[in-house]
């Protein structure tokens, strides 16, 4: 029985799909892996459909988001307002395409910087051994073992406001909230990385470029990184739920956007005190978080697949 | 052994000095502190501000306050919550054990359902009951807890109206009332907890136990004759479980960070409510002691992961 159970479900499908043999570039080979796996190309579809959403809603839906409208408060849902209104008659459906639009760059640019910084500290660490990797590695433990959301919550109610006079509210809170993320996310990242160099560097392929004279860094941008970027794809996939889920979380304690920049965590904080009147207020911008979530998650699950170093192939 | 636990303590002394040093950091660069607000309060004349301030020491510069305060901790004393009048230490002990007792609760949850449905998927990989688990752990894990929070509120205490919504430590019945009672109002903030945590573990379950299904031993076992109930649970499953108890322990930490979400939606007058209130009203001593019980439980729990792991697999020797 020894081996006898793939490493993927898909992975002995395309084994016997793949019999004529064609060159197809790597990516292509990935993609049509990643075809295969039905909920992730599912989830991919949504995704891109929420996307497209908050990109050109606000355009095309032309109610502003604060209008009030006492005649019109916690309406249920209806054509004039689709999601119904809040506890000041503004358009629900309105505030979530707009709040969708930050929820969603707050995941993505958390998770580029977790990337910068996670690649960076792996890869310096990685390549050079001896003192400086163990004091990165060192300094990578002690933001693992930092207390994270407590210190999330202290630094965003700390800096907050200073920031805020710096360079306005919206963009002030979005770069706090970003660096506050990112900075408590990079960990894993630069240990995968770590873990790849040290067994990609004694490959034979780098050991053959080595023999050349390629340089340290042409080793590194040239073979190495390429090489190891397939688990930091998949890692840095679910980093943009995890950061929407942070930052969702982030507002709905109170600590995260004002009450003007309505991101979906927000609302379902301001919600909160009318779940027994106005339960669609909350449902709307709940299922929005959940369902972004969810599709990122199978996204990553379907990418693990399409790229996993250690496939049946 | 006895060795190794002292190393280890000796290692995460400094780790534990290194987070109080940022947080000290933290807290001492940031704007605004207890006695802000009494400032601009009219009633308050400045001198008396002003003493109080000197007498706290709050004009001294960082490093004496952290030195300070260092001392202090050691000595067992936590400080004085301004706002809530009490010694921080009492107030953090007086809210500890509703934490523990929730948190408790919903790993216990968490386990019975990771378990089972982990190694039945493992057992069986790509089968139907795989593919619906998977499915549904992936779901489960992708649920943000305010969100299921909410929802349950919505639908058990607001539209069938069984369970309480609001949590009270100060329930006046005794006996088997008292324990009704504390169960019915636990349910909900249990279940949002467990079934997070059960989601993701379910996945490290299924993994763990796949690695091991396919060693040579295994297959041994099989060709032994043995049944595959017996297979499955006195070879593979002991083995597997190795990784996933150091994972629990590892998790613990994420789990109390997840607490103080469902004790803000649930009211639940645990330490992460603690902790919101006194970053809500400033209460500068509170926010440092809590935190710092938080940093106490991760290098506790990582340090009870080492342990564990060199226990139940002979095979890593303490050195």
């Amino acid at each position: 029985m020894a081996g006898s159970i793939p490493a993927s479900a898909i992975a002995s499908v395309v084994a016997t799909a793949a019999l004529p043999r064609r060159s197809v570039s790597p990516w292509a080979e990935a993609w049509r892996r990643f075809r295969r796996h039905r909920l992730a190309v599912i989830g991919l579809v949504v995704l891109c459909i929420m996307v497209l959403m908050v990109a050109f809603g606000p355009m095309l839906w032309k109610l502003s988001i604060n209008d009030i409208d006492f005649s019109a408060r916690l309406n249920t849902p209806s054509w004039a307002h689709p999601f119904g209104t809040d506890d000041l008659g503004q358009d629900i459906f309105a505030r979530m395409l707009y709040g969708g639009r930050i929820s969603l760059a707050v995941g993505v640019a958390a998770m580029l910087m977790a990337m910068l910084v996670g690649v960076t500290i792996g890869a310096i660490a990685g390549i050079s051994r001896g003192a400086v990797d163990a004091a990165l590695m060192w300094l990578t433990d002690l933001f693992l073992s930092l207390p994270q959301l407590p210190l999330l919550l202290i630094l965003i109610y700390l800096f907050r406001d200073s920031l805020k006079q710096a360079f306005g509210p919206e963009v002030g809170v979005f770069i706090l909230i970003v660096l506050v993320i990112g900075g408590f996310r990079w960990m894993p990242v630069a240990r995968l990385v770590r873990a790849q160099f040290f067994s990609l560097r004694e490959k034979e392929f780098v050991e053959a470029a080595r023999a050349l004279g390629a340089s340290v860094p042409r080793q590194v941008y040239r073979h190495i990184l390429p090489n190891s970027l397939g688990p930091v794809i998949v890692a840095g996939t679910i980093d943009v739920a995890a950061a929407i889920i942070a930052e969702s979380t982030l507002s709905f304690l109170g600590l995260g956007f004002p009450p003007d920049i309505p991101t979906w965590g927000r609302i379902l904080f301001d919600s909160k005190e009318y779940l027994d009147i106005a339960p669609h207020w909350a449902m709307f911008p709940g299922t929005a978080i959940f369902l972004a979530v969810l599709c990122i998650n199978f996204v990553g699950d379907g990418l693990r697949d399409a790229l996993d170093p250690r496939r049946v192939l | 052994m006895g060795n190794y636990l002292l190393r280890r303590l000796l290692i995460a002394l400094p780790s534990l000095l290194g987070i109080s040093v940022v947080l000290f950091t933290v807290l001492a660069l940031a704007p605004g502190d207890p006695f802000s607000e009494m400032v601009q309060n009219p009633n308050v004349p400045p001198e008396v501000a002003a003493n109080l301030r000197k007498q706290f020491g709050l004009d001294d510069p960082v490093w004496q306050r952290y030195f300070r305060w260092l001392f202090a901790m050691l000595q067992g004393d936590w400080g004085f919550s301004f706002i809530s009048r009490i010694d921080v230490d009492k107030l953090i002990l007086g809210r500890v054990p509703v934490t523990l007792a929730v948190i408790g609760a919903s790993q216990i949850l968490a386990l019975l359902i990771a378990l089972p449905v982990g190694v039945i998927s493992a057992a069986r990989p790509y089968s139907w009951f795989d593919r619906i688990a998977s499915t549904f752990a992936l779901i489960g894990f992708s649920l943000p807890t305010f969100f299921t929070g909410l929802l349950l509120i919505l639908v058990f205490s607001i539209k069938l109206d069984w369970l309480p919504f609001v949590f009270r430590a100060d329930i006046s019945a005794t006996g088997w009332e008292w324990w009704r009672q504390n169960i019915l109002q636990a349910i909900m903030p249990v279940t949002v907890l467990g079934l997070l945590q059960g989601a993701s573990w379910t996945r490290y379950v299924r993994s763990a136990v796949l690695d091991v299904i396919r060693l040579d031993y295994v297959t041994t076992a099989r060709s032994k004759g043995l049944k595959e109930r017996a297979v499955i649970l006195k070879h593979v499953v002991r083995n597997a479980l190795i990784p996933v108890v150091t994972l629990v322990a590892l998790t613990m930490p994420l789990v109390f960070g997840g607490a103080i979400i469902t004790e803000q939606i649930f009211r639940i007058p645990g330490i992460g409510s603690l902790l919101i209130d006194a970053i809500l009203r400033n209460d500068t001593p509170v926010i440092m002691a809590v935190t710092f019980v938080f940093a106490c439980l991760v290098i506790l729990f990582n340090l009870i992961a080492d342990l564990l792991y060199g226990w139940l697999d002979p095979r890593i020797s303490y050195r």
